[in-house]
């Protein structure tokens, strides 16, 4: 079988690609993806960890699916604020919108 | 090498070259494709690791839903045509650094803290069921709890993606 390790250290190399997507994009939509790589970075370790750990519990997964719901939830948000954004600066690149920044 | 771990680390180079592409890729569109590639390894992961509802729901909910929107957004806002420009801004260097930092510190942790676990032997049993009895019974309250915070951000994406009234 495949040890634990290599399913975190999966996860955390998802992770870590997904946080240098979103620091890195200028286009917002790019960021939300980069987003959402990283919440199935750690949805897999969650799976992973509820697989591993001695007695079958499930705790794992229901929070992978608390975290779905919550992912679904965000990028429809997001992609509304992305509209809003679009259609009062007609650009959606995260470092032109600077209007609150001092 | 058995099936499985060829499986899984087949599975896993996918899933990481499809996410490098997501980052990536010059174009907006190619991210969003390869962003379906990157959720439907996953959901092979959540396979392997039996939890068959969740890739299920992860192949409904991201691949079905989640990519579908995020193209319509990409469809609104950008300019499918607009070539060259930068895609990235000018922290690329410091975040690179940064990254590999964390990565390189999770992976040190993983391999130090969690010995080759082996996964207990499953009990022939139901994981769907028992996964759905668990949030009717113990997480009743999550649940609940979560399903009207989706019902808020529905009603929160629908008033900040309407036109106001009598502007343009």
């Amino acid at each position: 079988m495949v040890p634990l390790s290599h399913y975190l250290i999966l996860s955390a190399l998802l992770f870590t690609i997904g946080m240098f997507g979103a620091l890195t994009r200028r286009n917002a939509i790019g960021v939300l993806m980069a987003l959402e790589l990283m919440f199935n970075a750690v949805n897999v370790s969650f799976v992973a960890f509820s697989r591993y750990l001695p007695q079958q519990m499930l705790q794992g997964q229901i929070f992978a699916i608390f975290v779905i719901t919550v992912a679904a939830a965000e990028a429809a948000v997001g992609l509304a604020i992305v509209l809003g954004l679009y259609r009062n600066f007609k650009t959606i690149n995260v470092d032109e919108i600077n209007l609150m920044k001092w | 090498m058995t099936v499985t771990q060829g499986v899984f680390y087949l599975m896993a180079a996918f899933t990481v070259g499809a996410s490098l592409l997501v980052v990536l890729a010059r174009n907006i569109v190619h991210c969003a494709i390869a962003l379906v590639f990157a959720f439907f390894g996953v959901a092979a992961l959540f396979v392997l690791l039996d939890a068959e509802f969740l890739a299920a729901t992860q192949v409904l909910l991201y691949v079905g839903g989640i990519t579908i929107l995020l193209l319509f957004a990409i469809m609104l806002t950008s300019r499918i045509s607009a070539r060259g420009g930068k895609i990235m801004n000018e922290q690329v260097g410091i975040s690179a650094v940064v990254a590999l930092a964390l990565f390189g510190l999770m992976a040190y942790a993983n391999l130090k803290g969690f010995p080759a676990l082996v996964p207990p032997m499953l009990a022939a049993s139901d994981n769907t069921a028992s996964l759905g009895r668990l949030l009717l019974t113990t997480y009743v309250l999550p649940f609940e709890v979560v399903s009207l915070l989706l019902l808020a951000a529905m009603v929160g994406a629908i008033v900040l993606a309407r036109r106001e009234q009598g502007k343009d």
